[in-house]
């Protein structure tokens, strides 16, 4: 039986609300500020699914761009293959191609995760970097999703609605599981694994199952971007992204959405609020910026801006404070 | 048949200069358990001072020996006080913290060094200077197999240079504490061993060799620019951990390893796939041997 | 005689060169309260790894409630019925006092990932369930005020308790302590003793436990299994071994007239 107010009631308000502020949305902003909030949006998705892996389970991947290649291709070549093969609306043809481009990427999270999840730290995070390169250069031999001149032409049907809505169907998934039986199952792989496994946890498939939940969200933030850039190209999920996303789970706190989330809009609007300067000294300070931001971090806040708190937790010890 | 042996010859040159990254990583690893992703960026600073260096020397036109030579001390030099610095301001501090935060750390000294490398010494490859003269000093009858000068200089430099380390490691008082502190650096304090010195030296140490391969690489491959550090890092990385990472050995085993496997398949037709190549190697042996070639397990203790 | 829970028949096992344990044989039953002693490297807590499936036994066979446990990962031991405490405490540092115990107790949660998503009603049920054990769990060591707080911000001696606590919330029929009185004064070891009783009654466990207090050992414990390089050179009710001069020498390493109270 489930609890249907908390399942149906408040998430399809929520939903019908993100669709609503979506249908009025392009006329309320101008394109470059959809832009920047479509592109939030995505990073938000990101954030929030590595830090599962990261964060909660105290694995460490840094491959998060690969499982988005694969999100991305996938519902890419479905709409520009299929076009109308869940019926006539384009949009619904969309959300079905994301969640293909999801499962997907969690397929692959799986194929990844299963026998790597048993390397430990470092070893890990070679081996998710190595897959991460690995799909992205398979993609570049693929001539059928454009290979390396790249896919042109997908419809623009990522909108402020879907971007929004599956920002919210991710943030509540990873939020409902954290704090549940299996949540703390999660952490307990992060403490100490070796407790974990001796109290009954089996740790590997908790492994496993953070990486496919996680790799199945990178692959929906792939399908939006896919739909929203409307061209795609293997080069854009390398190296570079996967640490795009880690810089955002280390700056907003390993272990704290609501972290991933603040961190997430930071990043994205960061080049944007650098623009000048790299306009007056013609240089890209940007990179520069971010490497200096990790190591000053990790030297004097590694917790992050959140730590493993939540907003809400902060919020009730305000709330005590002035009572 | 032919072919085989030059392919076999210019592997065997690619991967003396894999080998000597490969040994600061090993280095590394063995005694601080931290992958330093920022040595690849030394190498690529070995080379761009190397480049100045030149310049300001005027080596093209005379290239000679002895301005290899100079060159090389040069670079070694600025590389091993980098290395100095990089250890002492960023990984220092984070020494007691927990291996996710020195990784990404290490990240972003790397990508600062890039980065910042590209603002200083332009985004766009470079040609580095004529410091010594190729020519043939080796051919079979009919041309197939040949050595060129900088094969032989390379090779030549990279075993001169092991040999080298391998008398500090073996035969010096610094290598026995080296030794030491990388089996376990509590004790090795306790033994009296000043355990910071000895990890500044093994920094020294990788990234004067990181920089003797990236003068190597330059008189080999000419173009050099800021971010060339990171294929060639990741394949070093690769090559330290197939042979064994903390193994030293294992580093100049995986290095020939790598860089006569990366000839034979750009040499054999698959050359889009040369960098997967590393990878799907590095996969190999993670999931079937992860100790490496030449490595062991360390059962963790409950 | 009562059900053999845990048998050991000629466990040995070598790492590498060296033999860690040899010949460890063990029949526990139903109810005992067992005690495994002997001098720092004897090889007692790979015996306990070796029990609770972390290392595998280079020969020999261990059953635990009449299976056999070759080839079982740890977790699926603990479902089956097996506890422990670790030598160095390993608490969920990051994790609450009270999360560590449902750590423990999430074998016995039947909801699954979809109905976390969907919060339903088996789930509000079982949360329900687990917080009031816990908090139950809690109360046997007055913790139940500090539920909330950070485990790291125990005290040593609570630490350890709830480390104990921690393997009950799995509702194991044979639990292994691994020195739980390390660092306790004798006023808490006192206590320790009476909780260990106490624990015994409520709960119906059998215990083997590691320990180097022969005030304990002496204490609570039916039975003493003394272990010196890797094999048992003693067995028997704790009077007899104190007595025993092979027993003497292990720990102290020549022959010396025995005193009241052990070596």
């Amino acid at each position: 039986m489930i609890n249907v107010k908390r399942t149906l009631v408040f998430p399809g308000l929520v939903l019908l609300a993100c669709w609503g502020v979506g249908l009025i949305f392009p006329d309320l902003f101008n394109a470059y500020f959809q832009t920047l909030v479509i592109y939030s949006c995505i990073n938000i998705i990101l954030a929030v699914s590595l830090n599962l892996v990261n964060g909660f389970t105290g694995q460490f991947s840094i491959g998060h761009a690969g499982f988005m290649a694969a999100g991305a291709y996938m519902s890419a070549w479905l709409t520009m293959t299929f076009p109308h093969w869940a019926g006539p609306f384009l949009g619904i043809n969309f959300f079905f191609n994301t969640i293909a481009g999801g499962l997907l990427a969690a397929a692959a999270g799986y194929g990844v995760g299963l026998p790597s999840l048993r390397l430990k730290g470092d070893y890990l995070a070679i081996v998710t970097l190595g897959f991460g390169e690995i799909i992205r250069v398979v993609l570049l031999n693929i001539d059928a999703v454009g290979g390396a001149r790249g896919m042109y032409g997908i419809p623009k049907t990522a909108s402020f609605g879907w971007a929004a809505g599956w920002v919210f169907i991710c943030i509540l998934t990873v939020s409902r599981l954290v704090n549940s039986t299996h949540g703390r199952a999660f952490l307990s792989v992060r403490e100490d694994e070796i407790a974990a496994e001796s109290v009954g946890i089996n740790t590997t498939q908790y492994k496993v199952r953070a990486f496919v939940i996680s790799s199945f969200f990178a692959g929906v933030a792939g399908a939006i971007f896919a739909h929203f850039l409307c061209y795609l190209n293997p080069n854009s999920f390398n190296f570079m992204k996967s640490i795009d996303v880690v810089v955002m789970v280390v700056l907003g706190g390993m272990g704290s959405i609501s972290g991933s989330v603040v961190a997430a809009i930071i990043i994205t609007l960061l080049p944007e609020a650098l623009r000048p300067l790299q306009e007056i000294t013609k240089l890209d300070f940007r990179m520069v910026i971010y490497s200096l931001t990790l190591i000053v971090l990790m030297l004097t806040k590694p917790q992050g801006l959140f730590g493993k708190l939540e907003v809400s937790d902060i919020w009730k010890k305000y709330v005590r404070r002035s009572s | 048949m032919e072919a085989f042996f030059q392919h076999l010859i210019n592997g065997i040159s690619l991967g003396s200069i894999y080998a000597l990254i490969a040994l600061g990583y090993t280095m590394v690893y063995g005694i601080l358990q931290l992958i330093n992703f920022a040595h690849s960026d030394v190498y690529m600073v070995g080379a761009f001072i190397g480049f100045y260096s030149a310049r300001w020397l005027h080596v093209s036109d005379s290239p000679s020996y002895m301005n290899f030579f100079t060159v090389l001390i040069i670079a070694m030099v600025g590389c091993g006080i980098l290395g100095f610095l990089i250890e002492r301001l960023a990984y220092r501090p984070i020494r007691n913290a927990p291996k996710l935060n020195a990784l990404i750390t290490a990240i972003g000294v790397s990508l600062f060094l890039e980065y910042t490398g590209q603002i200083v010494f332009g985004p766009t490859p470079q040609v580095f200077p004529n410091i010594l003269s190729d020519s043939i000093i080796f051919s079979t009858t009919s041309g197939g197999v040949r050595i060129t000068r900088f094969d032989a200089t390379i090779l030549l430099t990279g075993v001169g240079l092991m040999i080298v380390l391998e008398y500090i490691i073996h035969k010096t008082k610094l290598g026995k504490a080296m030794r030491a502190t990388s089996y376990n650096s509590q004790w090795a304090s306790l033994m009296g061993i000043p355990v910071d010195t000895i990890i500044s030296m093994t920094f020294v140490i990788g990234s004067a060799l990181a920089a003797a391969g990236g003068i190597l690489v330059g008189i080999k491959y000419p173009k050099i620019e800021p971010l060339m550090g990171i294929m060639i890092g990741l394949k070093a990385f690769i090559a330290a951990v197939l042979g064994g990472i903390g193994n030293l050995g294992g580093a100049v085993l995986g290095g020939i390893i790598m860089g006569v496997a990366e000839e034979f398949v750009v040499g054999y037709g698959a050359a889009t796939y040369r960098d997967a190549l590393a990878f799907g190697i590095l996969i190999i042996i993670l999931l079937f041997r992860p100790a490496g070639l030449l490595g062991h397990f360390s059962v963790e203790k409950v | 005689m009562s059900d053999v829970l845990l048998k050991a028949k000629d466990v040995t096992i070598k790492f590498g060169g060296l033999t860690a344990v040899s010949g460890f044989n063990l029949e526990l039953c139903k109810g005992e309260l067992v005690g495994l002693i002997g001098p720092n490297g004897a090889g007692k807590t790979t015996v306990f790894n070796m029990l609770t499936g972390v290392y595998q036994p280079t020969s020999g066979n261990i059953d635990l409630l009449g299976s056999p446990i070759k080839g079982i990962k740890p977790f699926e031991l603990s479902e089956r019925g097996i506890a422990r405490t670790f030598q160095n405490i390993r608490l969920f540092k990051d994790l609450t006092v009270l999360d560590n115990i449902r750590v423990a107790a999430h074998q016995h949660m039947h909801y699954t990932m979809a109905e976390a998503l969907t919060l339903s009603k088996r789930m509000e049920r079982e949360e329900k369930q687990a917080l009031e054990k816990a908090f139950e769990l809690l109360k046997i060591f007055h913790l139940e005020n500090r539920a909330y707080e950070a485990s790291s911000a125990l005290p040593y001696g609570q630490q350890r308790r709830l480390e104990i606590l921690r393997a009950l919330a799995t509702e194991p029929q044979v639990l292994l302590l691994d020195e739980p009185a390390a660092g306790m004064n004798h006023s808490e070891t006192h206590d320790l003793m009476d909780t260990i009783g106490h624990i015994r009654k409520k709960f119906g466990v059998t215990i083997l436990l590691i320990e180097h207090d022969m005030k304990l050992v002496m204490g609570i414990c039916e039975r003493v299994i003394v272990l010196d390089h890797g094999t048992i050179i003693s067995e028997g009710v704790p009077q007899k071994i104190q007595k025993d001069p092979k027993v003497i020498e292990a720990y102290l390493g020549s022959s010396v007239a025995d005193e009241p109270g052990g070596p």
